[in-house]
Formats: structure tokens, sequence, C-alpha cells
């Protein structure tokens, strides 16, 4: 994977640098000081400084308050942040996002890592159109998404029409407006969205393992699940990581899919973090509640990333 | 290493089969946004001919007309910033050594991990208390510092990746840092570049919640996506019309992505790499 391969090597040189801050020619970057570096900086470092840092110091500091957004706000500390755990729709709301953790995290690449497996390492014709075809709802407004799959779960529907067609017609339902099945029908959209990234790297990180290794352990008798977990998973394990960040993130973030499928209903079933810091800023005026989940949000995005790359790290080092 | 013709099978079944599964909503809205009216229902239809006059429709009742040329210049103007001030700034973390480069950098990688949710709420009081909302700078500002983060990160990567050699005979010729950059170094950079400019373009294209708050009153500043929500809130009987509308929605990116698919995706895996 060459984004893991950027990362070690931006760590090499980091150390090189460290080693030997005074070394000349070579072809470690970066160069020679310049203060020049500064100005060329500056541009971008003010926009970003203005309309992300700033609005991010500024969520928090707004999260401090009870304010409805136009008149006094009142301090109240952190009772914000303690409402997340005490209020029930907000533990809902990340109880959900943890469900869909599981629907666009785990089971895409579980899956992916499954059908990796069970396919051979030949080389597929058509490659690039698989690939093409299969990393396409990545690329997709995900406002397109949610209409495609609203008429896929619609009372009348493709799903239930397909359910009535094999005699299943008594499981047909109005899937978003059902309380017990929206949920896992909104992950289901996002299965559909990320597996084809799963699939996508895996396939090339299995490209990658010399036939050698599968060879030697034929040879040593090993049955397709040993090779499995001897050598197919280790070896992916940074095309893992990737996936793992990329996808639970997106899972964190889902926004508008739940804000134009179901609109967090039906009651709270659907409701999920990013649509409740909308909902509650601009439809129910609890602007500093809303900061409040954004702030927790993007910490816990933090978090996840940090912690998927170190575990990813930490295994290599072994 | 033989493989048997079974396994082979196997591969085709399982890559046919998730394709199938990948395209199917995605072909479900082609094939209802091409059906005449006596077909419709409320899900998927398979047209009994071809009637692109649901395209017009769309066109014509939903101003899409309008909401893509909005969508146009917010995601020109967003790249074209975001390109300017990400390769200056790349090209100063990549290429050259000046105290705090490490942790400025760092701060523009924060940026990556950062949701919009968590910017959003005061974004959206700010702007509004200088006079931006429903206005084209309300949409672009935001936006272009979101997609920094990326455009840094990456050109800084391009710009550690160019050979010293080239640098230094530059500089050898008497060319300063800045003409060093455009003309020796960028020029040599265009598959990074590229890469960058259709990304950006497609976030920005594809980005919902920032139109969604910072367009709170007037329609005609609408974007694409945005026009689309609001048109499904109208249309939800007529589902011809909502499918000829996501086509118009999504074709750019699609056909884009289509055109460039290696370049996207490298891409876009590559945002993982956070620290």
């Amino acid at each position: 994977m060459a984004t893991s391969r950027l990362t070690s090597t931006d760590e090499t040189a980091a150390v090189a640098q460290a080693a030997a801050p005074a070394r000349k020619g070579g072809a470690g970057p970066p160069g020679e000081p310049r203060r020049i570096g500064y100005l060329y900086v500056l541009p971008a470092l003010l926009v970003y400084g203005a309309f992300l840092l700033f609005p991010l110091v500024h969520s928090f500091w707004i999260s401090l308050y009870d304010w409805n957004g136009q008149t006094l706000a009142t301090w109240v500390g952190f009772a914000n942040y303690v409402d997340i755990v005490r209020d029930a729709e907000l533990r809902s709301a990340f109880g959900h996002a943890l469900v869909l953790i599981f629907f666009y995290a785990v089971v895409p690449i579980v899956l992916a890592l499954a059908l990796t497996a069970a396919m051979s390492r030949a080389r597929v014709r058509g490659l690039t159109f698989f690939r093409t075809a299969l990393f396409l709802p990545q690329v997709v407004a995900m406002v397109v998404v949610a209409t495609a799959w609203s008429a896929i779960y619609a009372p009348s529907g493709v799903l239930n029409t397909v359910l009535q067609a094999i005699g299943l017609g008594a499981l047909a339902r109005p899937w978003l407006g059902d309380f017990t099945w929206a949920l896992p029908s909104v992950g289901l959209i996002g299965t559909w969205v990320e597996i084809g990234l799963a699939l996508v790297l895996f396939m090339a990180g299995v490209q990658r393992i010399p036939r050698e290794l599968y060879e030697a352990a034929r040879l040593d008798g090993a049955g397709p699940v040993r090779e499995f977990f001897a050598i197919t998973l280790p070896s992916l394990r940074g095309e893992i990581s990737v996936a793992l960040t990329l996808t639970i993130v997106a899972a964190l973030r889902t926004f508008d899919l739940v804000y134009i499928a179901t609109h967090g209903g039906p009651g709270t079933a659907t409701t999920v973090p990013a649509f409740q810091v909308y909902h509650r800023a601009f439809e129910t005026n609890q602007v500093g509640s809303a900061c409040a989940i954004g702030v927790t949000l993007a910490v816990v995005i933090l978090l996840v990333t940090v912690l998927v790359n170190r575990l990813a790290e930490g295994r290599d080092q072994r | 290493m033989r493989i048997s013709a079974a396994e082979r099978v196997a591969t085709y079944v399982i890559l046919i089969a998730f394709t199938v599964f990948a395209l199917f909503p995605i072909i479900g809205i082609l094939l209802s946004a091409v059906s005449p009216p006596e077909d419709m229902t409320a899900g998927f239809n398979i047209p009994s001919s071809i009637d692109l006059h649901n395209f017009v429709d769309a066109w014509r009742q939903g101003h899409f007309g309008r909401y893509l040329v909005n969508s146009v210049v917010v995601g020109v103007a967003v790249v074209a910033a975001t390109t300017l001030l990400a390769t200056m700034a790349g090209y100063a973390f990549g290429s050259m050594r000046f105290r705090f480069a490490q942790p400025l950098f760092y701060l523009f990688l924060l940026g990556l991990m950062v949701p919009q949710e968590g910017v959003i709420v005061p974004l959206f009081y700010d702007l509004r208390s200088v006079g931006l909302t429903d206005t084209y700078w309300g949409l672009i500002l935001p936006q272009v510092a979101q997609s920094l983060s990326f455009g840094t990160f990456w050109m800084r990567a391009y710009f550690r990746s160019t050979p010293r050699p080239v640098v230094e005979a530059a500089r050898l010729d008497g060319a300063s840092s800045w003409t060093t950059l455009w003309r020796v170094l960028l020029p040599m950079g265009r598959p990074a570049l590229t890469t960058m400019v259709v990304l950006v373009f497609m976030w920005t294209w594809n980005e919902f919640l920032m139109a969604l708050v910072m367009v709170p009153a007037d329609e005609s500043l609408r974007t694409a996506p945005l026009g689309l929500a609001f048109f499904q809130g109208q249309y939800t009987s007529d589902f011809a019309l909502l499918a000829a509308a996501s086509v118009i929605v999504a074709a750019p990116v699609v056909i884009t992505y289509v055109a460039l698919q290696r370049r996207f995706i490298a891409g876009m895996l590559s945002g993982a790499v956070r620290e």
C-alpha cells in the first residue's frame, strides 16, 4: 500500500533529519533552511486558521454555554457534555453510531476479507472494469445514493416487490419507516458504499504478497484456512488499518444519508450524532448542546484514527 | 502457483456478484430516469421505451440549470484557491526547512480529522454576523479551509519526492524559489496536481451539509445536491423526475471518475494517512 509506505518513509526521514540536521546534498528532504518558507505557508494558514481552526475553538467555547442562538447565553460549564451521557436522545444517537460502525466498517471488511481469500491469485481479466465499478459508490453524491435507496426501500419499492415475488411477502414493510428496521436499513446503505472500497484495497494488497509464500505453505500441507490466517491476513495489516480508518470515520460522520432518507426517524430510531448537531443547532435552538456534540464527535474521530494507526504499527514492530 | 478452473470461476462469480450489487441502485436510477410517464411506479422501472423528457422537466421545474451553475462556480473557486494555497504550503513543507515546520504541518493535518460537524455551528453564526451567509463566499471559504488539509498533505508528499538535483540546478541557474516552484517543479508534478484537483472538485461538488447551512434563505444560491434534496421533498410521487434530477447531479463527478478512476482511487485511499 502506497499510503503505509508513505508514512514510514516520512518517519525515517524525520529521524534522519533529527540525527543529522546539517546534512548537505543527498536525497533527503526537506531541503536547506529557508525562512521564506513562512511566506509560502502564510496564505494557506490564514484561510485555514480563520475558517477551520478558529471555528473549532469557537465551537468548544459555545459548547460551554446554554444558548438558543439569539438571546444572551448562560455559562453552564461542561453540562452540555454531561448531557451526552445523561440525555436519552443523545445517548441513543451515539449508540446508533456504534451500530452504523458495525454496518459501515465491520461487515464490509470481514466480508471483503473472506471474498479476497476465496478469490484465487489468478490474473483477472477486466480488473480495471471491476475496480471502477466496485469503487463507484464512493464517488456518487450521498444525496443521490439516498434517493436511489429510498426507492429500493419504499413500501412499493424494489425490495418489497422482490420479497413478494419469492413468496416472502410477509416480510415486506416500509423499511425506512419501521422502528426496528430503519437503522439496519440505513446501515446496509453504508455497507453498500464501503464494501467496494474494502474489496479494492484488499485485492490490491493481495497482489503484492509473494506467490512463493503460498507455495511454501501448500508444500507444508497448509489448508486454505491456515493459509488465510498465516499469510493473507498478516500481509494485509496495512490495508486493513486504512480500511478501518476510512470506514469508521465515514460511519461517525453520517449526515446526508440520515437527513435525506429518514430525517432521524421514525421517532429517533435513526438519529446519529452528526444529525443531532444539525437538528439541535438549526431546528430546536440548542446551540450549546449542538457544539458539544460536534466537539465530542471531532475528539472521537481523532481518537479512533490515532488508535487504529497505533494498533497497526504496534503489531508491525513485533 | 497453479490455479484450478473451479478457483478461477469462483473468482469471477464473486467479482460479478458484487459488481452487480454495486451497480444495481445506480442502474436503477438511470433506467427510471429515462422511463416514459405511463411506466412510472414509486420504485425502479425497466422502461418500455426511452423518454428523455424527464430531464427537460427536472431541469425546468427543479431549476437545476441554476443549481449546476452554482455548483460549478463554487467548485471552480474552491479548487483554484485550494490548488494555489496548498501548492505553496506544500512546497514549503516539502522542500524547505524552517522552525516549527513540523508542528505547523501537523496543525494542517488536524483538519483531515475534524468533521464539519465540529465547526459548522460557529461558522454559521460567525459568517452570518459579517453578512457572508447566503453568498458564494460563505460556501467557498470554509470549503477551501477544509480542502487545504488534504491539499497541503498531498502536495508536500509530491514536493518531497521531487529530485533534489533538479532544484539545485535551478538554484545554480539563479532561479528564485518562486521561479523554481512554478517553472520547474510544478510542470513536472502534473499527475499529482490532477489528482488533487479532481478530488477537491468531487468533494466540493458532493458537499451537502455546508450548502444546507450556509444558504438558509436564498434559493437561487443552492448547489446541485441541495437542490436535489429539496426537489425530493416536493416530488416524492414522481420518481422518474427525481431520478432524472439525480442523474443530472451525479453525472459530472461520475464521468470524471470513469475517465480518471486510477487517480481517484489512489488519492481517496491515501486520505487515510493521518500521522
